[in-house]
């Protein structure tokens, strides 16, 4: 079974988040980045249906600046065959979602999957859009945000979160997975992974040689800091607490 | 301007998004709004539809639409965007709107801003404000494609009261089209946990505890209280990597992103990545006993208290004051 699994580096969710002052990207320097969460779950659970199936291989494939090869080297690490960098020029807020998509559609072009996992979303930009995207250029089947996952042959059985439940989908391989908190638990690099990881293939491909126009359809005009909350107080009782509730902001 | 709203239904009801959505319609200026209603058996629900803002209503009926699916959904959307050609097309950004309106946006090569706060027309272009970061910084964004696809975060958007002496006109979106071979990936059931449970998400009020409630035996407490005030019930990212709460429950960056009227923080200290995932709530209120906390620092009421104690007086209190 041959799985590729798509990641991205993202800031730690520690990060104190502060805007450069261009208004259009935030402060990298110094900033600790990792594989987004969730992106983890699907190489976890790609490597365990690797090793399950007994044959096969899973490659990670990752858009991203230079930088962005530490990422693909944690998911080597933990056990991926090989990988592919595509890499950007751009900031990585400067490319949007669907820009991003037909990048990994085209890098995708005549390599062959029976499953393509990522997380459901990744915890910079938050989109929660990739998955959709590149299943829909692929036009293949997806199943997003699985929290429980079954492969038979070619039948694939998946549960996926919905709001106050689930929702059980069936559906054929080559599909389009995305992974959602609770499918599993990602391992640790090991030592000798993290030494392994260093000999493994990357195929590096340029982003601006790939014949794609990555001019944004959503373009960020200037980012902002949160607005600043109003002022709170410190209540003294659970009376006082009960009537701020019932007679101040009247929600109960 | 013209907008299509892609309305949800759930068990035979209308979901409070698709009013939110229409509301949102009104409020850019559009007097031609269009909800595609889509299932099996819900042309009944047409008529509220234009109770809240709607000036027709294209209903999607078909055997194979009973259920959400990514393939069939995306089948009548596209189906009514062709009908239509609107300028504007709006989604709940709800599990199944996350999913669905990606799918669109590539195959109708369109620009989908995913999760909006805000949204306006700016004379020439759609701009909206939607968070980064689970919220720890916000991107004015502008859609360079027509039509532009949007998705709202539930709750942000108050609903308009419905007035029942408005009509749309109703009419049927050719589905024949579809047929079972479309849809790959099928849906085979739907599980719903805990009967009429409310999902943190789409809660106009969330209770949720921390760590320093002890052990997942003691959710007694925020269960009791979220059922009084009619709230959905939250936990941090540490109860539910210890297993004491379900991970649909968890509130953060690396769970879900809410903005109900009231979230109520109990023993919770507010790691940054929790309180990424909450901060844009209406009014919070935190309990905790140690006032150094920074969840405090986003409080607008704080209760430095230990949970045991004020929490069952708050809960009887509360219900007292509902009467």
């Amino acid at each position: 079974m041959d799985i590729i699994v798509c990641l991205k580096q993202v800031p730690d969710t520690t990060t104190v988040i502060q805007i450069d002052p261009s208004g259009k990207e935030i402060v990298r320097d110094g900033i600790t980045n990792i594989v987004s969460p969730y992106d983890e779950y699907a190489i976890e659970e790609a490597l365990n249906l690797r090793d399950a199936n007994g044959d096969g291989a899973v490659t990670v494939l990752t858009v991203g600046p230079a930088s962005a090869k530490d990422a693909l080297r944690s998911g080597l690490a933990m056990g991926a065959d090989s990988a592919i960098h595509v890499i950007t020029d751009e900031s990585p807020l400067g490319l949007d979602s669907l820009a991003t998509a037909k990048l990994i559609t085209k890098a995708l072009e005549g390599k062959s999957f029976d499953i393509l996992f990522m997380g459901r979303q990744a915890i910079d930009d938050d989109a929660m859009q990739m998955g959709s995207l590149v299943a829909e250029l692929l036009d293949i089947p997806q199943i997003t945000t699985v929290i429980k996952l079954e492969v038979n042959g070619k039948a694939v059985k998946a549960h996926r979160t919905i709001e106050g439940g689930i929702q059980v989908v069936e559906a054929q391989l080559p599909i389009l997975m995305t992974a959602q908190k609770g499918l599993n638990t990602p391992r640790y690099p090991s030592m000798k992974g993290i030494l392994k990881a260093k000999k493994k293939p990357v195929e590096e491909i340029q982003a601006s040689s790939m014949g794609i126009d990555l001019s944004p359809k959503v373009i960020i005009e200037s980012m902002t800091m949160p607005p600043a909350r109003p002022a709170g107080r410190i209540v003294g009782s659970v009376d006082e607490l009960v009537k701020a509730l019932t007679e101040e902001i009247k929600v109960v | 301007m013209k907008i299509l709203i892609v309305a949800e239904t759930k068990e035979s009801a209308l979901r409070k998004t698709s009013f939110e959505l229409l509301s949102q319609a009104s409020e850019l200026g559009s007097s031609d709004i269009t909800a595609l209603l889509i299932g099996k058996g819900v042309a009944s629900l047409a008529p509220q539809l234009g109770h809240y803002g709607a000036s027709q209503v294209l209903v999607a009926e078909h055997d194979l639409l009973e259920h959400y699916t990514t393939e069939g959904y995306t089948y009548a959307v596209k189906q009514a965007i062709d009908s239509l050609q609107p300028d504007l097309v709006l989604f709940a950004a709800s599990a199944n709107g996350k999913d669905l309106a990606p799918r669109l946006s590539a195959r109708l090569d369109a620009g989908l801003v995913s999760d909006a706060l805000e949204l306006k027309h700016d004379g020439s272009k759609f701009v909206a404000v939607r968070p980064l970061f689970a919220g720890k910084a916000y991107a004015n964004v502008s859609i360079a494609s027509s039509p532009a696809l949007v998705s709202m975060r539930p709750n942000v958007v108050s609903v308009k009261p419905a007035d029942a002496s408005r009509s749309a006109e109703v009419s049927n979106l050719d589905v024949s089209g579809l047929s079972a071979d479309m849809i790959r990936a099928k849906v085979t059931s739907v599980e719903q946990s805990g009967a009429g449970k409310l999902d943190v998400a789409e809660a106009d009020i969330v209770v949720s505890g921390g760590r320093g409630l002890k052990g997942p035996e003691n959710f007694n407490l925020i269960e009791n209280l979220a059922e009084v005030l009619g709230a959905a019930t939250g936990a941090s990212r540490a109860v539910v990597d210890a297993g004491w709460r379900p991970h649909g429950e968890q509130v953060g960056q690396t769970g879900k992103t809410v903005s109900p009227t009231l979230y109520v923080a109990c023993a919770i200290s507010g790691a940054m990545q929790h309180m990424a995932g909450m901060s844009s709530s209406k009014y919070i209120v935190a309990i905790n006993t140690d006032a150094e906390a920074p969840i405090f620092k986003v409080a607008t009421y704080g209760l430095v208290a230990d949970a045991f104690e004020v929490l069952p007086e708050l809960t009887e209190k509360l219900k007292a004051a509902k009467g």
